[in-house]
């Protein structure tokens, strides 16, 4: 069996920051496990602007913004493997490794990063009622065929769903040429960015309905016809408002959910967040394990992953020197109107200051964000706007760590 | 009295700018400038992709070098797609200079071997 000292589990945007921290913290002996045939993961097919505003203080495109990336791990000469799946792994950090060449591989790692993104959520998971017909795709997958390999999904289109992908792929279906009737949202808000509704759909003059679904998809072979019908705020159907579309395709766009079936193996707790349960130097529970990206909780500004990434990195670097010594564990918990916190767990030993990366339950104004421990106000910072699609981040000094109890809360208050 | 979005960073910015011009609620210099350009002369960057004539079922991303009036971007997209180019690409290579003479070129976006 061979070994490593770090194996990085996905090469994209936040294995290779992290690959990338810990080669620049002195750890030499890594490798980067990447299932698909270059570096640079979702990234590749998102050929739009919009990245790297925070990182490199300019826009980039996708492409762009993963090969400045590509270029350090060259650089660095940090060893990477392509083509190449994880499968398994153990506690004792032993991974199963099958790519073409060599078949099924070993190596024993010291530590382990697991950064293996997201997936989306498919039809059968949202249960559409209505025919199985063919037409029905998600945003991602509608995005790799347009955009990698040159192929339509469909000529009149309804998008169900407005995150940004969806938003995206609105806009970028309707300048190759097919129709985009409309996008239709669940929720009584829009999920994207106000940006991408500018410039994605009031562009493009697409309509977007807020509180309304597919109620029903119609198609014997191909998809005929989509009924796209309102809901009440139960989220259920109203009668009677039913509205008939015909078109080829529903291009789904409705949540990603981070990919962690890997972590099955090592009865991994998880989060709120669907990825693992971490601390503040993103180590999971099981020793010497560690995650970052859209496989610890779904971002959506790839420069937060990158950040991310190398906060894993750090934090794996001096698990490697062994310079984590731990203590007890404070745990951090969300309250009133926050959905989720990573980390969800600091570390009474902690040197560091400490980031707070949350998302509110549903839109919200003039807000006071209380952070408390036993009782007693940490933190009180105000925020005129919350919405559930941007993730907040908030920082909470070292010197405030000792003031911690056993369990530090995050709630919003109104002011 | 005009409302609109700024779109120049994820922040989307909910732009007024009243009959004199004067803009309000932008949380920075560049909105402010996208205001005045949005009632001027609107303008936008595009990114597409274009075939890799020595690959199978493969395309290569492409962007405008810089913005385009909102007008012309379906005849900029009819051009990009007649291009093609060869494989390896860099990016930064230029698949076509001043495309219909806007002053704008159309750069490649990934780095293809
Ligand atoms: C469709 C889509 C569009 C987006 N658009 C934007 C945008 O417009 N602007 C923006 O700022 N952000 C955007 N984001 C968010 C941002 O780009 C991503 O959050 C970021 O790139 C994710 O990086 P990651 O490294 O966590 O995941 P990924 O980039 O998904 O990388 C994960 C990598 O792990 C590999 N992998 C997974 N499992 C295994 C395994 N078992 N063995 C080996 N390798 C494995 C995968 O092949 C992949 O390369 C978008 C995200 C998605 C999904
Ligand atoms: S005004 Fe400035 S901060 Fe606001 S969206 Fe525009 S560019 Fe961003």
């Amino acid at each position: 069996m061979r070994t490593v000292d770090l194996l990085i589990i996905g090469g994209g945007s936040a294995g290779m920051a992290a690959a990338i921290q810990a080669k620049k913290e002195g750890i030499d002996d890594i490798l980067i496990v990447e299932r698909d045939e270059h570096l640079g993961g979702i990234l590749n097919q998102c050929i739009h602007n919009g990245f790297g505003l925070t990182e490199f203080k300019e826009e980039l495109t996708g492409p762009e913004y993963l090969s400045r990336f590509v270029k350090q791990v060259e650089e660095l000469k940090i060893p990477y493997m392509l083509n190449s799946m994880v499968i398994s792994l153990t506690k004792d950090k032993i991974v199963t490794i099958s790519n073409k060449e060599e078949g099924v591989l070993e190596y024993k790692a010291r530590a382990i990063i697991m950064a293996t993104g997201c997936y989306e959520r498919s039809a059968g998971a949202i249960q559409i009622p209505g025919d199985r017909c063919s037409g029905i795709i998600t945003a991602g997958t509608a995005q790799k065929y347009l955009n990698i390999h040159g192929y339509l999904c469909g000529k009149r289109i309804v998008i169900l769903g407005s995150g940004d992908i969806g938003l995206i792929m609105a806009r970028r279906l309707t300048l190759e040429g097919a129709k985009v009737i409309c996008v239709s949202e669940l929720m009584p808000y829009s999920n994207g960015l106000n940006r991408n509704i500018a410039q994605c759909l009031n562009d493009y003059n697409i309509p977007l309905y807020l509180s309304r679904s597919v109620s029903k998809v119609i198609g014997k072979n191909r998809l005929e016809k989509v009924i796209l019908t309102a809901v009440d705020d139960k989220m259920q159907f109203i009668p009677g408002t039913d509205m008939e579309i015909e078109c080829d395709t529903l291009i789904l766009s409705v949540g990603l959910i981070p990919y962690i079936s890997l972590l099955d193996y090592i009865d991994c707790p998880t989060s709120s967040t669907k990825g693992a349960k971490v601390n503040e130097h993103m180590e999971t529970m099981i020793d010497g394990i560690f995650s970052c990206g859209n496989c610890l909780h779904v971002h959506d500004v790839v420069d937060f992953v990158t950040d991310e990434g190398r906060l894993a990195g750090h934090g794996a670097a001096m698990y490697l020197k062994d310079q984590l010594q731990k203590g007890d564990a404070i745990n951090v918990l969300p309250k009133d109107g926050i959905g989720y916190v990573v980390p969800q767990q600091i570390d009474r030993n902690n040197q560091e200051d400490v980031t707070f990366k949350f998302r509110v339950r549903r839109p919200v104004k003039d807000m006071n964000l209380i952070i408390e421990s036993n009782g007693q106000l940490i933190a009180k910072i105000f925020k005129p706007v919350l919405i559930p699609s941007e993730m907040v981040m908030v920082k909470l000094s070292k010197d405030k760590l000792p003031l911690l109890g056993e369990e530090v809360s995050l709630r919003l208050e109104e002011r | 009295m005009k409302e609109f979005t700024c779109i120049i960073c994820p922040r989307g910015c909910r732009l007024t700018v009243d009959d004199n011009m004067n803009v309000t609620g932008n949380t920075c210099p560049r909105g402010k400038q996208y205001a005045i350009s949005e009632l001027t002369n609107p303008v936008r960057t595009i990114t597409s992709s274009v075939r890799v004539n020595n690959r199978d079922d493969l395309l290569v991303s492409v962007k405008t070098s810089g913005s385009i009036p909102k007008g012309k971007i379906f005849e900029v997209m009819d051009e990009i797609n007649k291009l093609s180019v060869s494989a390896p690409t860099r990016i930064g290579d230029i698949v076509k200079k001043d495309i219909l003479g806007l002053g704008v070129d159309i750069l490649i976006t990934k780095n293809i071997d």
